[in-house]
């Protein structure tokens, strides 16, 4: 009885909205999160998984071996490699094809490698005027990977530790 | 000013007229596409967002204030697209009965005491009457289009405005009877004398349900099911692009600023300073009608939206009976010694 008069009232008064209307009133003068991205950025994990790139040995030797686990992994099927046998014996790729725009960005590839050869990058910021520009080829990750290779090794450096 | 009504002699009185109208138009234009501006702001600002804050004038950002303008331009020159199996004559006329009405009804809302079009007798009548009108471009949009979202958006906002035009009306027969006028600018001046004369404490239940009914009329959360996002998509303006969603968007809009204006005005003192010492003016008003359309802006950002068989429970089963029996609280009183108190 008591609690139907007691609801009765509640609802009457409208006490649940005014408690309602206090939440989003106290927000009004909050402190606001928004970070505004081009000006200012979020900071980034060592870890984080990005464009793709193929790493060299400092000797220039390029580290993939063709061993095809990458591929294999693959859950988006975005990996396409074709090898051969090189004139002094090694086996290599001929080919090392990324499809980005089949990718998912879930970093098997690169937990899968045994030689640290694909790895991804923390650059997200680029992008393609026309569908087959975000089709990577073994050229274009190698170039990627030449251009960042400092970053790449320090970010394997940093977590190295964790793995 | 003789000078030039001389010189026009009969086609004076139009041309003074159209002046006029424009004059009231063009600022409320102005005060919608702002109104807009203010909404993004202050919700953003509600879910510790910012809210548009990039596009500006002449190469300064002016914490975004371009942004209405910027969006005025995108609309109008969009493509209008007319989907294939829509009745073409009725799909174009739609987006005019909405705007018709929700213009129209300004010619009787007084500003000050001489700033009003026309100041005619039943002022209050006529807004009913006009304001009504404002469902037909809802319900000939959703039927125009020809598509089974947009008409469920139009049944629902047809069955929406029809009950809580009822409860809206109950509330105003109160402001009525303590006014003892239709004219807008005689129950404006009824409450002179300071806040607590105005009828928004004497009336205070038939304030809350003109209000909630005002919110529902103009089908703003949390009574939007006739737009319904998630549920219907947008609903009677699914199928509108371009110049002619703009065109619903303003009516909507400036349905919104009318009944800020009306709450100022009926409930709320209108122009009357809230201390008696204190200068009447537009001021006024202009305050509480934005202090009424933040209201309008914060319960949009805190509730959610309500079940449709809830807002009818609302409208039939919570809001007409308490106006009626306000109705009969005030009658009664008005008869005792205490009258005074509704006056």
């Amino acid at each position: 009885m008591i609690s139907t008069i007691k609801r009765f009232f509640n609802t009457f008064l409208l006490i649940e909205l005014l408690k309602g209307l206090a939440v989003t009133g106290r927000h009004l003068f909050a402190r606001k999160i928004t970070i505004q991205y081009p000006d200012e950025r979020t900071p980034q994990s060592p870890r984080f998984r990005g464009l793709h790139a193929q790493r060299r040995y400092a000797n220039g030797e390029e580290r993939c071996i063709a061993c095809k686990l990458c591929e294999a992994v693959c859950p988006a099927m975005a990996i396409t490699i074709e090898s051969a046998q090189r004139a002094d014996g090694t086996r290599r790729t001929t080919r090392y094809d990324i499809d980005l725009t089949k990718c998912i960005f879930c970093g098997f590839c690169e937990e899968a490698c045994p030689v640290d050869a694909i790895v991804e990058t923390r650059i997200f910021e680029y992008h393609g005027e026309r569908r087959g520009d975000l089709y990577y080829t073994k050229a274009m990750l190698l170039a990627v990977g030449d251009q960042y290779e400092a970053q790449i090794a320090a970010d394997r450096a940093a977590d190295a530790k964790y793995r | 000013m003789d000078y030039l009504q001389q010189l026009l002699g009969p086609a004076w009185l139009p041309i003074w007229t159209l002046a006029k109208i424009i004059v009231i138009v063009l600022p409320l234009l102005i005060a919608v596409a702002y109104l807009t501006y203010a909404e993004r702001k202050i919700i953003g600002y509600m879910q510790i967002r910012i809210g548009p804050n990039r596009v500006g004038f002449f190469g300064y950002r002016l914490i975004g204030l371009g942004q209405p303008i910027a969006d005025a331009v995108k609309l109008m020159t969009k493509e209008i697209v007319l989907p294939t199996g829509a009745d073409k004559p009725l799909f174009l006329l739609a987006p005019v009965l909405a705007i018709g009405p929700a213009l129209a009804a300004w010619a009787v809302v007084p500003f000050t005491e001489d700033w009003v079009l026309a100041n005619i007798d039943a002022s209050l009548l006529y807004i009913m009457a006009i304001t009504s009108m404002g469902v037909y471009g809802v319900i000939v949009a959703g039927w125009a289009s020809n598509s089974k979202y947009a008409f469920l958006g139009a049944m629902r906002s047809a069955a929406q405005i029809v009950s809580y035009e009822i409860a809206m009306g109950f509330a105003l027969v109160g402001v009525l009877m303590a006014a003892q006028s239709l004219n807008m600018v005689d129950i404006v001046n009824a409450q002179k004398g300071g806040f607590w004369q105005w009828y928004w404490l004497p009336l205070f239940p038939l304030f809350l349900v003109y209000l909630i009914s005002g919110v529902a009329e103009i089908n703003r959360a949390p009574f939007d099911v006739a737009e319904g996002e998630s549920e219907i998509v947008a609903g009677f303006h699914l199928d509108y692009s371009g110049m002619a969603f703009a065109v619903f968007f303003l009516a909507e809009y400036a349905n919104m600023i009318l009944v800020s204006a009306l709450t100022s005005i009926l409930f709320l003192g209108g122009w009357l300073s809230p201390l008696p010492f204190l200068p009447d003016g537009f001021f006024w008003i202009a305050a509480k009608m934005s202090f009424v359309l933040f209201l309008f802006l914060w319960f949009r950002a805190t509730f959610p939206r309500y079940r449709y068989d809830q807002i009818m429970r609302l409208g039939w089963k919570v809001f007409i009976p308490v106006t009626l029996i306000w109705i009969l609280v005030i009658g009664g009183f008005m008869q005792t010694p205490l009258g005074y108190l509704f006056h």
